[in-house]
């Protein structure tokens, strides 16, 4: 449910600076970053931006720097947000697992490239599994929102913040080069999710404490000892009743004609949009098809899934990598369903520029529906 | 009988921490208490943040009551300070707590960054010649010939190169306000030391860069030797190598 809080403009915009809308929106007036292809419009509305409105804007030395920088600003209990692509992320994974063991709220924005590493500076969607799985050390869990309009670039970054507060985790928005560069109208509002509590843990000085007691943060597994973990696995497990709270309370997905669908198409990102035209295009043609669209990466729609597998239709998962997504879905339907994958390899060109096309995705859903 | 004036700890010490888990002899209890002494003296308790890396230098920061980062990412200590630094828009005080291998092994680069940008941060660099967490390994600082656990031979330059000099290196960088080095091995050490660390706390309070204090700091237990030898290897090993002393003290940078 989106409540709107106030409601100021209607532009067009990128999803890349729609992000930046979406931030200060939020009430984010830090922004820590480095150039990287394909998301560098981030970090120039950013420093254009953030000046005028009285926030902080700093282009480090590397993203390995950017995400400390994070883990710094989060602890002061300031919203603050970093924006990458792939190779910038790889970098970013020990920061992260830090950021989780300290119980810090920030957001990541992962614009993604075609990898594996350097990969290509166009789009992909090739960090699928290192965002919901946690690249860094250590097992910990960070919510993935996955948006597939400029609106929801804008939108889901709301979100996010509101959710990091609300866990102290970070929560990454994973992007795409498509989802990035390209424009549509954009209402420029702002998001009421309800209230926050305070944040009482945030290091600010010894003088600006009520209770006269300095707060101190760490990433030694649990070792915050003004909080109350006896021993390592007390804190492991206040971490783990966290990550299943999330799972339980923010798994988000949008369903489109899949009542009385044989098969579901399951796409996220750049993909779902081709996706949905696609379906489009097909029940004109009479195809009982619709789609499931996790916005939540993780925590996974896997029920709603499971759901559409016990119904008796078959899965079509639409992504531009070699199959990431798939693992998920395959997960989820358990075996009650065929789950097929129309993969980065049907691109209407074999060059970075190469993209999975309504028209693939239809010639797809025609062999199966 | 005469009186002896004890002297007791610094108002800003930690009373509350849990048995402190350094060595017999090692000397980074002391440098937590040169740090809590210089804050009390300028009267910023109240005011200052301390981050600390990883290594036997993070141990510093459960010691002092003060708002603390401890332990950060291994070598992103100037980073996490110069997130909370600007975040909280300049207001704190912020002191970087490092040790050799954070500060100018795994850190470098944050530490080279910082003082590029001029930030207002105040680092401080334990030196022990060594990596004393985990096992007395060697580290940027550890002199020519010197036997630590991955140089059995002694420091090979050829092999291993030389021994780092931070003070000296940060001197030509504009954003360095200042730039010093002491040691704790003797009590007139120890008061000199702390007037580079008030001073260097003096131009972050002032607003003028990135000011930075190395601290000579004994490793008993894998420098092999008793606490009393340690200090005497300081005064007659490090400090040739490492001279004490002010390298750069800018009121302003142009």
């Amino acid at each position: 449910m989106l409540r709107v809080a106030k409601m100021s403009q209607r532009i067009l915009a990128q999803g890349n600076t729609a992000i930046g809308y979406g931030a200060v929106n939020a009430g984010c007036l830090h922004f820590f970053g480095y150039p990287i292809t394909p998301q560098n419009e981030v970090i120039e509305w950013f420093a254009r931006e953030l000046p005028k409105r009285g926030g902080s804007f700093l282009q480090a030395q590397c993203e390995t720097a950017v995400i400390n920088m994070l883990l710094g600003a989060g602890s002061a209990g300031v919203r603050v947000m970093t924006s990458t692509s792939s190779p910038g992320w790889a970098l970013m994974q020990e920061g992260l697992s830090a950021l989780a063991n300290a119980e810090i709220p920030c957001v990541v924005v992962l614009v993604q490239r075609g990898g594996p590493v350097q990969g290509t500076t166009q789009h992909g969607q090739m960090d699928y599994l290192s965002a919901t799985r946690g690249g860094g050390g250590g097992g910990y869990r960070d919510i993935v929102l996955a948006p597939a309009s400029v609106q929801e670039c804008s939108d889901l970054v709301q979100l996010a913040f509101y959710l990091a507060d609300k866990y102290r985790n970070p929560v990454v928005v994973l992007s795409d080069g498509l989802l990035g560069q390209m424009m549509e109208p954009l209402e420029v509002r702002t998001l009421d999710f309800g209230p926050l509590p305070e944040k009482d843990w945030a290091l600010k000085g010894l003088a600006l404490h009520k209770d006269g007691k300095r707060r101190a943060l760490s990433c030694l597994a649990g070792f915050c000892f003004q909080e109350v973990y006896e021993s390592y696995l007390d804190f492991i497990q206040h971490l783990d009743e966290k990550y299943r709270q999330m799972a339980d309370s923010e798994v988000r997905y949008e369903t489109y004609q899949t009542d009385d669908a044989h098969l579901l198409v399951v796409a996220y990102g750049y993909a779902a949009r081709v996706s949905l035209e696609a379906i489009n295009m097909a029940r004109d043609e009479g195809l009982k098809v619709g789609l499931i669209r996790p916005i939540s990466l993780w925590p996974f729609p896997s029920e709603a899934i499971r759901q559409g597998a016990t119904r008796g239709g078959d899965f079509l998962v639409v992504e531009d990598s070699l199959g990431q997504l798939v693992e998920d879905v395959r997960l989820s339907v358990n075996g009650q369903a065929e789950v097929h994958l129309l993969n980065m390899l049907s691109r209407h060109m074999r060059t970075p520029a190469g993209m999975i096309l309504p028209d693939i995705v239809l010639e797809g859903i025609r062999k199966l529906a | 009988m005469e009186k002896i004036k004890v002297r007791g700890a610094p108002k800003s010490w930690q009373r509350s921490t849990s048995p402190l888990t350094i060595c017999p002899g090692c000397q980074h209890g002391v440098v937590a208490e040169l740090l809590c002494d210089a804050v009390d003296e300028l009267g910023i308790q109240g005011n200052t943040i301390v981050i600390s890396g990883i290594g036997c230098a993070g141990i510093d920061a459960f010691m002092v009551d003060m708002d603390a980062f401890i332990m950060c990412p291994h070598g992103r200590t100037c980073d996490v300070a110069t997130g909370i630094k600007r975040a909280l828009f300049g207001k704190p005080i912020v002191v970087a707590l490092q040790g050799d291998g954070d500060c100018i092994a795994i850190g470098a680069g944050s530490l080279i960054s910082a003082a590029l940008r001029g930030e207002k941060i105040t680092v401080i660099m334990a030196n022990n010649a060594n990596y004393g967490t985990t096992g007395g390994q060697l580290a940027p600082t550890t002199l020519l010939d010197q036997v630590t656990s991955t140089t059995p031979e002694g420091r090979d330059p050829g092999l291993a190169g030389y021994p780092a000099h931070v003070p000296e290196m940060l001197v030509p960088f504009r954003g360095v306000a200042y730039a010093a080095r002491g040691a704790v091995n003797t009590p007139a050490n120890y008061q000199r030391t702390k007037r580079y660390l008030k001073a260097a706390l003096q131009k972050q309070i002032d607003n003028i860069g990135l000011s930075f204090v190395e601290i000579l700091s004994a490793c008993p237990a894998n420098w092999h030797r008793t606490p009393v030898e340690c200090l005497k290897w300081i005064e007659e090993k490090m400090i040739p190598e490492y001279p004490l002393g002010e390298f750069k003290n800018a009121d302003r940078i142009d």
